[in-house]
C-alpha cells in the first residue's frame, strides 16, 4: 500500500480531551489535495506493535501544505489515542495512508444538513470548507457535553455565521431532530457523525420522515472492541494464531507476518473482508459493512473490528 | 525522452503506421492462447522503461496526429465532450493530474510552472502556452477538462461516486470502440455495462465495481481491453458509423494484413483528490496484422485466441464479417509450437 511519510509540525490542546495535530510532508513538498469528509489512517509503532487508527482530515482540502487531525483521548484506549496524547511530540515522524473518503458530500444535493456530536465534528470541518467554496446551502448542528468540550466553536461561529447552531448539553440545550428533519426541502441530504446513540437517532428519524436512503449519510469509525482472546487458523498461510483480548483479528494477522488487505480499519469500507471457511461458535460482527443476511450466514467477517467466540475458526487467508 | 512526432492521418487516406520501436512496445494483450473476460486489473505503477506502462499518461510518436484527429472529430460532433455541472472539481483534478504527469515525464515537450494558483502551461509539440488561475474556469478559453482532453492521447471519462456506484458524469470521447458518450453520460455502472455479454453471470462487473469504489488516491490501476478495427481509425463511434461501418465488408485475403488492426485499450483508473471522482482513461493503440506478424510469436498467439473465441464475443466486438478471413490469414504463421505464457513479442 502506498503511504505518505509525515512529520508532526504542531500540537495544540483544544479541549481537556482533544488534541489537534498538524502534519507536514517529511520531504517538505505539498501533500495531495483531498475532498471534504476524507480520513487518513495513522500508523504508530508502539512498543513494537503497529497500531493503525483512522482520523478525519480537518483542514481545508485546498490547503496542501499541511494535514490536520484531532484526536479525542478515549477512556478505554487500546493504546492509540493515549499514545497520541501522551507520547507524540513535534518533530516525530510517521506513515499515514493517502486520504480516503467514505463520507463524501452529495455533489448534486440542493441543501446539506450536517449533524455532529462531540469529536464527530472533525469530518465536517473539511466538508464545510468544500461547501463554502462551492457556495452550497448548508446548516451545521453541533452538540457537545459542556462548554469546555466544545472544540472549534469560535472558529465555526466565525466561519459559518448563521448557518452554525450549537447545543451545549450542560446548559440544557438539545437538538430537536423532529423539528430539524421534518421540514426540509426536497433534495436535502443529511450527514451525521458522533456517538452511536446520536447516529442511530438521526438515521431512524430520517427514515421515519420518509427521507430517501441515499440522502442519509453517516460515518462512525469503530474502534476494535476489547473482547476475550480466541484462536484462529489462517488456512492459506498455514498458521494458527491467538487473537489477544485487546488486539483485533486484523492486527493479530498482521502481527503474525501475514499480509492482509485493509483500508479504513473501522468496519466501514469492506476492503479487509475475509471468507470464513469453518467455525464452531459465534461470529461477533461489529462492522457496518456486511448486510444482516451476510452476517447471519457466518461465511464472511471483517477482521478490523469483528471477533469470534469459538473453539475453532478457519479463515481463507 | 525526446520523441519525434509523425504527420499522419487516422481517416480518409489512412497514412497511420507504426515504426519498429512503436511495434515493439505495443501493449499486446494475450498472455495465453485463450481469452475470456476476467477482472484483469493490476496496479498502474511505473512500468518498464520505454514501455507504454512507464508513465501515468503515455505519449508516443502519434501524439500530434492524434490530437489533430481529435479536433476534427470534436468539430464534426461537439457532443463528444460532455460534463454535468457537478463535475467541475473533477475537471480541475484532471487538469492537475494531466499537466503534472506530462510535465514530469516528458520535460522536453511539456512544462508547468506554478506561482500559487497562477499556473503557466506550455505544450511545445502543439504550440500552446497559457497562463491561468487554477480553480477559476473563466481564465481558460474552454472547460478545463476539454482544454487538457484535447492535449492528451486517448479518451477520458470522469466517474462520480455516489449511492455505492459510479456515474459517467463527464467525458471526452473521440477514439472509442463503438460506444456513445452522448448515450452513456449520466449512466451508472450497471447501466453502461448492460450490453456486455457473458459478464453478469460471471459476477465480474459486481466484483470490479466493489474494487473500484475502494480505489485509493495514489494507487491507480489499469487493465487492457481489445477489439479489432478495419483501417487505423480512431473514431469508430456509433455517431460516425456511416463513415466506417461498411469497411468491415471490404476485407479479403489480399488486404487483410494491411486493413485489419488489433485495437488495444490501455484503460487506467485514478482516484481524483478534490472531487473523490475516478478518472477512467482509455488510451487506444492500433497495430495492423502485418505489423503484428513482424513478431511471429504474436501472430501465433493471436491466431489461437481468435480461432477459439466465443461466438458471443465475436459478435459483440463487431468481428463477425471478417473473423474467418483473419483466422485463415493468421493460420499461415502458426506452426503449432507451444508458446510460453506472457505477452512479450519475442
Amino acid at each position: 500500500m502506498n503511504m505518505i511519510n509525515i512529520k508532526v509540525a504542531a500540537i495544540e490542546q483544544v479541549t481537556p480531551l482533544v488534541k489537534h495535530f498538524t502534519f507536514v510532508n517529511k520531504d517538505g513538498t505539498a501533500l495531495p489535495a483531498f475532498s471534504g469528509g476524507s480520513h487518513v489512517v495513522v500508523s504508530l509503532d508502539i512498543n513494537g506493535r503497529v497500531h493503525r487508527n483512522p482520523y478525519s482530515l480537518m483542514g481545508s482540502p485546498e490547503d496542501t501544505s499541511a494535514y490536520h487531525i484531532s484526536v479525542r483521548k478515549q477512556e478505554k484506549s487500546r493504546g492509540g489515542s493515549e499514545y497520541m496524547h501522551e507520547n507524540v511530540a513535534v518533530g516525530m515522524q510517521f506513515k499515514i495512508t493517502y486520504p480516503v473518503n467514505l463520507f463524501s458530500l452529495a455533489k448534486k444535493g440542493r441543501k446539506h444538513i450536517l449533524i455532529a456530536g462531540g469529536i464527530g465534528i472533525t469530518p465536517f470541518m473539511s466538508q464545510i470548507a468544500d461547501l463554502k467554496r462551492t457556495g452550497a446551502d448548508y446548516e451545521l448542528h453541533y452538540a457537545f457535553r459542556s462548554p469546555e468540550h466544545g472544540a472549534f466553536v469560535s472558529e465555526l461561529e466565525q466561519g459559518c455565521g448563521t448557518k452554525f447552531h450549537c447545543y451545549t448539553d450542560s446548559n440544557g440545550e438539545r437538538l430537536n431532530l423532529d423539528e430539524l428533519l421534518s421540514q426540509q426541502p426536497l433534495g436535502t441530504h443529511v450527514y451525521v457523525c458522533g456517538p452511536n446513540s446520536m447516529v442511530v437517532a438521526v438515521l431512524e428519524k430520517a427514515r421515519n420522515f420518509g427521507w430517501p436512503e441515499n440522502h442519509i449519510h453517516s460515518e462512525q469509525f469503530l474502534a476494535p472492541p476489547i473482547g476475550e482472546p480466541f484462536k484462529m487458523q489462517l488456512a492459506r498461510s498455514n498458521k494458527e494464531i491467538l487473537v489477544p483480548a485487546e488486539m483485533s483479528m486484523l492486527e493479530a494477522i498482521e502481527a503474525a507476518g501475514v499480509e492482509a488487505d485493509f483500508l479504513c480499519r473501522g468496519g466501514v469500507c469492506g476492503r479487509c473482508e475475509l471468507q470464513v471457511l469453518e467455525t464452531d461458535g459465534a461470529l461477533m460482527h461489529n462492522d457496518h459493512f456486511l448486510t444482516d443476511a451476510e452476517k447471519a450466514s457466518c461465511k464472511k467477517i471483517m477482521p478490523c473490528v469483528s471477533r469470534a467466540k469459538c473453539e475453532r475458526l478457519v479463515l481463507d487467508i | 525522452m525526446v520523441l519525434g512526432f509523425k504527420q499522419e492521418t487516422f481517416r480518409d487516406d489512412y497514412t497511420y503506421c507504426n515504426s519498429p520501436r512503436e511495434i515493439k512496445r505495443f501493449p499486446f494483450p494475450f498472455a495465453e492462447d485463450r481469452y475470456m473476460y476476467s477482472v484483469n486489473i493490476e496496479p498502474h505503477g511505473k512500468g518498464k522503461e520505454g514501455s507504454v506502462f512507464e508513465f501515468a499518461l503515455d505519449i508516443d510518436e502519434h501524439y500530434v496526429a492524434e490530437c489533430i484527429d481529435k479536433e476534427i472529430t470534436l468539430e464534426q460532433d461537439p457532443g463528444r465532450y460532455e460534463s454535468l455541472s457537478h463535475m467541475m472539481d473533477a475537471q480541475w483534478d484532471f487538469v492537475e493530474l494531466s499537466m503534472e504527469s506530462l510535465a514530469r515525464d516528458y520535460p522536453e515537450h511539456f512544462s508547468l510552472k506554478k506561482n500559487g494558483l497562477q499556473w503557466t502551461w506550455e505544450n511545445k509539440p502543439l504550440g500552446i502556452k497559457d497562463t491561468f488561475t487554477f480553480g477559476d474556469a473563466s481564465t481558460l478559453a474552454m472547460d478545463p477538462f476539454e482544454y487538457m482532453g484535447r492535449q492528451a492521447q486517448g479518451d477520458f471519462v470522469l466517474l462520480d461516486q455516489r449511492d455505492e456506484t459510479l456515474y459517467a458524469d463527464a467525458g471526452f470521447v473521440t477514439t472509442q470502440a463503438d460506444w456513445s458518450l452522448a448515450f452513456n453520460v449520466g449512466m451508472s455502472w450497471k447501466e453502461w455495462h448492460g450490453p456486455v455479454p457473458r459478464v453478469t453471470e460471471l459476477g465480474v462487473m459486481d466484483r470490479a465495481l466493489k474494487y473500484l469504489l475502494n480505489l485509493q488516491l495514489g494507487s491507480p490501476v489499469r487493465r487492457l481491453n481489445w477489439t479489432m478495427t478495419i483501417n487505423p481509425r480512431l473514431d469508430t463511434s456509433p455517431e460516425s458509423f456511416p463513415r466506417w461501418g461498411s469497411d468491415r465488408n471490404t476485407v479479403n485475403a489480399d488486404n487483410v494484413g494491411d486493413r485489419v488492426h488489433l485495437r488495444v485499450e490501455l484503460q487506467s483508473l485514478f482516484r481524483l483528490p478534490r472531487s473523490n471522482a475516478i478518472m477512467f482513461g482509455v488510451r487506444c493503440y492500433l497495430i495492423s496484422l502485418n505489423e503484428i506478424a513482424t513478431y511471429p510469436r504474436w501472430a501465433k498467439r493471436l491466431h489461437r485466441v481468435l480461432k477459439d473465441l466465443h461466438p458471443d464475443l465475436i459478435e459483440y466486438k463487431g468481428m463477425t464479417k471478417f473473423h474467418p478471413t483473419v483466422v485463415e490469414w493468421l493460420a499461415n504463421f502458426d506452426d503449432g509450437v507451444i508458446l510460453e505464457l506472457g505477452t512479450q513479442p519475442e
